[in-house]
């Protein structure tokens, strides 16, 4: 396994800047996933990573090796393709044998290491089938084998758990995690998934138009994040634009007064007040300095969802969950609440367009 | 499970389905009436028959004509299959993959053939093939490889057709994951894009071969004496005598078709290609 640096990666398409000046780099045995919405880059980088497509200027390095001119098919990398991209009319053992015949193997040592390989995804029993007769998560790990039996110097993964349904995809999403960790596998993760990201990420990259807004353990993106769009993206948020009135208060631009403790790195310039919905206690009453009316209740199972208006322009979501031992005081449309917060919950941050 | 066509079900779904029996009449009627002439006893066919033979098929055997033709039209076939289809291909690929200007303009150019009367090609050709001959100094016309050679324009536009569309369809990642595991631009294409492509090639190969075994009117002009196909001959006995001989060749020549169609269905599913 190698590391990766990528240095000043930019892609351009005729008029548009698909990647701009991109830096990055995932050490050697790192899950880094690169997340934000579609066409913000992520799948550019990644296919420049892989040698599908030359960059327009920058540098792509494996192990301080500048790759940036090999072509795809010398650069060792194993790749998990949103489609599972599976050779149709070769049968799984074939599929994965592939990368070994192409690198000349003799015919003993590709079978040992083909069935290595199946053994690792728990598919040696349908070595002989046809992709078109194995479900959607035995091609998905079909193409994990495939692509790791090479020993790759990197291992790339583009969506690879979109296409499974929802259940299928947090253990898949466990199982690839624990591969990884367990073969030490340099690791770049393309989602658009916050989910996924979060849960299997070692640092998480968001970006957006072409460039990161902000890179980081999943942790600090989701409690400290640097402006609106990353606090929006990595999970729901309550967001509020205004100015800081002193120490202690920001004021929204609908006037309501706000309690926070500015935590040490946050902008005293900040025009965003960003506050996570679970971060909220909620209580009937007018008691404490901010309340409203419950306009809509979702229940959510683990939780409650309240949509609370406070004025005329602003209505902040609250998500509630029952304690281990107390059930949720159930609130209904029009209740009066109030809304409560530890100061140093709020992020203060840079409002973003969007 | 049924289906609801209209706001009146019953109703709707009769008409449907007159409409499909309809359809399936029209369709094989004729070949249902060829075949079941070529039984009838009577030499001029009429209703009701006054008895079923063989005696046609025996007739026609016994006529050299007919099965020299067979013979010239399957090796006529084969030969324009085995040129047209590798050509259509390559165009094909060169349409879908390349990147170049007129790309367009060449597509077109590749399936005009079929937007051409044959007896208009036939003739044009024929007209072509003097021509050639004088300045090349050499036989064209009424010789095997002029017929080959003017079967293979209709085998390309129908090989760009289907070749074109399986191209389309075709997952280009697979490739992508070829080109990731260590395989050369050769590599890739030979183990991966031209064993996918297979379905439409087939396909195509099929569909030049029976274009070229029943075509009539293209041949028609540049057939040359002992080098009758199957169709020129039929034609050429109807000039002389109406009886249900041609019949049993017809209905040999649907069987054939049919067991071609057949044994291409059982490699690739024609329904999805076509």
């Amino acid at each position: 396994m190698a590391s990766l640096l990528i240095e000043k990666l930019t892609k351009r398409f005729g008029a548009s800047l698909a990647v701009d000046g991109l830096d990055l780099s995932v050490r050697q045995g790192e899950l880094v996933a690169l997340l934000g919405p579609s066409g913000c880059g992520k799948t550019t980088t990644l296919r420049m990573v892989a040698g599908f497509l030359p960059p327009t200027s920058g540098r792509v390095m494996f192990d301080h090796e500048d790759v940036t001119s090999l072509p795809a098919y010398r650069r060792s990398t194993g790749m998990v393709f949103q489609s599972y991209a599976l050779f149709p009319h070769m049968t799984a053992a074939q599929n994965v044998g592939f990368g070994l015949e192409m690198r000349g193997l003799g015919t003993a040592e590709r079978q040992a290491r083909i069935e290595e390989a199946l053994k690792l995804v728990r598919l040696s029993h349908l070595a002989s089938r046809l992709p078109r007769e194995l479900s959607g998560g035995q091609q998905q790990r079909v193409a994990l084998a495939r692509a790791l039996v090479i020993n790759p110097k990197l291992f790339l993964l583009d969506e690879p758990l979109s296409n499974l349904d929802a259940k299928l995809r947090a253990e898949v999403r466990i199982e690839i995690r624990a591969l990884q960790q367990r073969l030490g596998l340099t690791t770049l993760l393309v989602t658009h998934d916050r989910e996924e990201a979060l849960t299997m990420a070692d640092r998480l990259v968001v970006m957006e138009g072409g460039r990161v807004r902000q890179i980081g353990p999943p942790r600090e993106l989701y409690d400290e994040p640097q402006d609106a769009f990353v606090a929006d993206f990595v999970g729901r948020c309550n967001i509020l634009s205004g100015r800081r009135e002193n120490e202690t208060h920001f004021r929204t631009e609908s006037g309501l007064l706000l309690a926070v403790d500015i935590g040490p790195g946050e902008s005293k310039n900040a025009t965003a007040f960003a506050l996570r919905p679970e971060r909220i206690v909620i209580a009937p009453g007018t008691q404490g300095e901010v309340h409203g009316a419950v306009k809509a209740v979702t229940y959510l199972g683990p939780q409650t969802e309240y949509h609370v208006r406070i004025d005329q322009e602003t209505f902040v979501v609250v998500r509630q969950t029952p304690g281990a031992h107390e059930p949720l005081a159930m609130l209904r449309l029009e209740d009066i609440v109030s809304l409560q917060w530890d100061r140093k919950a709020p992020r203060l941050v840079q409002q973003t367009s969007s | 499970m049924s289906v609801r066509l209209t706001g009146r079900p019953f109703l709707g779904r009769g008409l449907m389905r007159a409409a499909v029996a309809l359809a399936y009449l029209v369709a094989f009627a004729p070949v249902f009436m060829i075949v079941v002439t070529s039984f009838f006893s009577q030499q001029i066919v009429s209703f009701p028959p006054a008895g079923l033979t063989w005696h046609w098929y025996v007739n026609a055997w016994e006529k050299p004509e007919f099965l020299r033709g067979l013979v010239m039209s399957l090796q006529v076939a084969l030969l324009a299959s085995a040129v047209g289809v590798p050509i259509g291909t390559a165009a094909a690929l060169a349409i879908v993959r390349g990147e170049f200007w007129g790309r367009n303009a060449i597509s077109t150019f590749l399936l005009a053939p079929l937007a051409v009367p044959g007896v208009v090609a036939g003739s044009g050709l024929y007209m072509f093939y003097v021509l050639a001959e004088d300045v090349l100094d050499r036989d064209i016309k009424a010789t095997t490889q002029g017929l080959v050679a003017a079967h293979v324009l209709l085998a390309i536009p129908w090989t760009v057709r289907l070749v074109v569309a399986s191209l389309q369809g075709l997952d280009r990642s697979a490739e992508e994951a070829a080109a990731n595991l260590g395989a050369g631009p050769l590599t890739v294409f030979l183990r991966i894009t031209l064993p996918m492509m297979r379905p439409g090639i087939v396909a195509a190969a099929m569909f030049s071969f029976i274009q070229s075994f029943e075509n009539l009117d293209i041949s028609l002009l540049l057939v040359g004496p002992g080098r009758i196909t199957l169709p020129v001959a039929m034609l050429n006995y109807l000039q002389f005598r109406i009886d249900p001989t041609l019949a049993a060749v017809a209905t040999v020549q649907i069987l054939l078709v049919g067991v071609l169609m057949a044994v291409t269905d059982r490699f690739v599913r024609l329904s999805r290609v076509v």
